[in-house]
């Protein structure tokens, strides 16, 4: 694009099947690991593996970075933040559906 | 630069109590909080929110902002009256943990920039020598940057110290490469492309959260496609072999003989190629074409003729 020459990088894609450590994921979301431990023991992520050492998949870290800035911006609890997440993910999963029912009956 | 109306931002009278003011801004925080809001331009509005509650909710902010008076319009021009910030003092004092970076130059003229070194999100205080902080953005793909990779150019805005030791805002644009396989919601890590760290300190990492632009036949649920495949009444009653668009390219498929309107047939591996790919779901959609000659009467006539079908026995038709 406008033959300017930008800096190319190449990521690390964070799915379901992608492991971290509990080091790596407190290092992604920037916070301590008694706090990840919270979550865990909330029930609002979970360790993909749970004998020791734990491991998490990817996705948690998109969780873990919702219900935080969820806590921050919006004085909700953490229980509160959680129940808001699942929630959210309920309406995404159903818009989702409606959008595509909504298309099909246009056509 | 432009004026901004602090009440008015969050629907409120100059005269205002601390208590309006607080629930005003819990209720527009949820209205357009970026991770709860379907709003439009909800991000924007999140930030102006919490710049105006940044300035109202500290008393001290609050007097001083409504010594400049009433008499400006929002938007209009502004410079700040000189010594207007006499006998206050707020820089560095006082600020919440909203993101600095988002305010606007209105804000920064009259408060400066408080708390440079937090950032949206990240919010810990580093000193010293600190790794950079952890930054976190969304981008917009098509369907088919996840079928075949592809590059996105982004754009960053980093917050640098200029030569005058003034925090500026510094742009840099990367080519970031699109992982195959991805879906939406997922991130990618982008490692060292974060905030630079200070003193010894290695840079943060770039997260990147990639969302599905609408697309004009597909929709998605994780790793599975979804296509809506129009069908004429002959071919879902007799059966066909048609030719199916996929993100991948066009296959051939069989749709069997007196398929159900609706009836799902699953394309094994055609859906998003993760590691593990996903399915295409092809749903099947009879249409019925208008009979508009008198021949094409003529065959809807024979047709209802041929059957003895009563659509609307269920409903005591």
């Amino acid at each position: 694009m406008s033959g300017e020459k930008f800096e190319q990088v190449v990521g690390v894609l964070l799915d379901e099947e992608s492991e971290m450590s509990l080091s790596e994921l407190c290092r992604a979301c920037g916070m301590s690991a008694e706090r990840i431990m919270t979550l865990v023991e909330e029930g609002i992520i979970e360790p993909s593996r749970t004998g020791a050492p734990w491991r998490f998949s990817g996705v948690c870290v998109r969780r873990v970075r919702r219900v935080y800035t969820l806590e921050q911006d919006l004085g909700v609890n953490l229980a509160g933040a959680a129940l808001a997440i699942e929630l959210l993910e309920e309406i995404e999963r159903l818009q989702a559906h409606l959008t595509r029912l909504e298309e099909r009956h246009k056509g | 630069m432009e004026y901004k109306d602090y009440y008015k931002i969050l629907g409120l009278e100059r005269g205002a109590d601390q208590a309006e003011i607080k629930r005003a801004y819990r209720k527009l925080a949820r209205k357009y909080h970026p991770d709860v809001s379907s709003e439009e331009h909800g991000e924007e509005h999140f930030k102006e929110v919490n710049e105006a509650y940044e300035v109202l909710k500290d008393p001290e902010k609050r007097a001083a902002y409504d010594q400049l008076g009433a008499g400006y319009q929002s938007g209009q021009d502004f410079r700040p009256p000189p010594g207007w910030d006499e006998g206050f003092e707020f820089h560095g004092g006082g600020y919440t943990n909203a993101d600095p970076e988002a305010f606007s130059d209105f804000f920064e003229s009259l408060f400066g920039r408080g708390g440079f070194s937090q950032t949206y999100g990240g919010r810990q205080r580093h000193q010293y020598s600190a790794q950079g902080e952890n930054t976190y953005a969304r981008i917009a793909i098509d369907l088919e940057d996840s079928y075949r990779g592809g590059t996105r150019q982004i754009t960053l805005k980093h917050p640098t110290l200029g030569a005058n030791g003034r925090p500026q805002l510094r742009e840099r644009t990367l080519n970031v490469k699109i992982p195959k396989g991805i879906t939406g919601g997922q991130q990618i890590r982008l490692a060292g492309q974060g905030e630079p760290g200070m003193g010894s300190g290695g840079p943060g990492d770039l997260y990147l959260e990639i969302n599905f632009n609408p697309h004009a036949l597909y929709h998605t649920e994780g790793k599975t496609v979804f296509l809506d495949l129009p069908l004429a009444p002959w071919e879902i009653a007799l059966g066909a072999k048609i030719q199916v668009p996929t993100p991948d390219g066009p296959v051939k498929m069989t749709i069997p003989a007196n398929s159900a309107n609706g009836k799902k047939l699953r394309l094994k591996g055609r859906g998003i190629p993760a590691r593990q790919a996903g399915d295409m779901v092809v749903v099947l959609q009879t249409v019925t074409p208008p009979a508009s000659t008198d021949a094409q009467r003529e065959v809807y006539r024979r047709f209802g003729e041929a059957f003895e079908f009563n659509p609307r026995k269920t409903i005591g038709g």
